[in-house]
């Protein structure tokens, strides 16, 4: 269906690109980019929980490559991203109970995700540095 | 020429009747992800930089281990119902969003469940 109709050239509906981002349609985007992360990111989870299962040294392999410079900067992503897409999930939340929806408190709650996730990542990792 | 009878043509072309409950659904996970996710991140935050036994023995401790396995079963389901949206966003052919949609199952069922077993070990057999 889709397929013989899409040989001949269509007019197209306005889409991203002519749009001025605006920071709910760039927070939207973001939710779903750190949805995809996470997606992927839960391989890592079960793959540090299967060498833990499986014994020191295969524990100590896969710590090993998570303490590496790009380790941390998975983890440090994987942290932030759960906590914004955790944040994004509150949003939605406010948005379905019928809360939210004027222009100014659109906008100064996708500011807070924003500014919530990275503030929290923040701290949690200088708490961890700070307390090791 | 085709002999099918106009109601014929369309039958099965509709919705799957199946929005409401993934929608529901992803919200539930949703709901029941917010205290788990601040479980993992504080179990997190505890087991990081800590030696291999250490960290055997915390895993060990039932509030753990229930938090985790709890975390792992509800982010695969959540995970999938998510996954599957951006599929069907994205992916336009049928023959090819059918085998990406196969995936997205397998890969979830994939880490849910090695997660699961390791878990299980940890706790019931090392």
């Amino acid at each position: 269906m889709a397929n013989s109709s899409s040989k001949r050239v269509r007019p197209l509906s306005p889409h991203l690109a002519i749009y001025k981002p605006t920071i709910t349609m760039v927070m939207s985007i973001v939710h779903r980019i750190t949805g995809v992360g996470l997606y992927f990111g839960m391989a890592i989870l079960a793959w540090w929980l299967i060498s833990a299962s499986m014994g020191a040294m295969s524990f100590d392999f896969v710590e090993s490559i998570l303490k590496s410079f790009i380790g941390y900067i998975v983890m440090i992503a994987f942290t932030w991203a759960l906590i914004h897409h955790a944040l994004g999930g509150i949003r939605h939340f406010i948005w379905d109970l019928g809360k939210g929806l004027t222009e100014q408190h659109r906008y100064k709650i996708a500011w807070a995700t924003i500014i919530g996730s990275a503030s929290l990542t923040a701290l949690l990792w200088i708490a961890g540095f700070i307390l090791s | 020429m085709s002999y099918k009878t106009p109601l014929g043509k369309v039958r099965g072309l509709g919705s799957a009747k199946a929005g409401t409950d993934h929608f529901w659904e992803q919200r539930m996970s949703a709901l029941a992800n917010l205290p788990l996710v601040i479980g993992v991140l504080i179990i997190g935050f505890i087991v990081w930089g800590k030696p291999y036994n250490e960290v055997i023995a915390f895993l060990q401790h039932p509030l753990v281990a229930i938090i985790l396995a709890l975390f792992v079963i509800n982010t695969c389901v959540h995970m999938r119902l998510g996954m599957q949206v951006v599929i069907e966003d994205y992916v336009n052919s049928d023959f090819q969003k059918v085998i990406f949609l196969a995936l997205n199952t397998f890969f979830c069922v994939l880490v849910g469940f090695s997660a699961l077993y390791a878990l299980a070990k940890i706790n019931f057999g090392m």
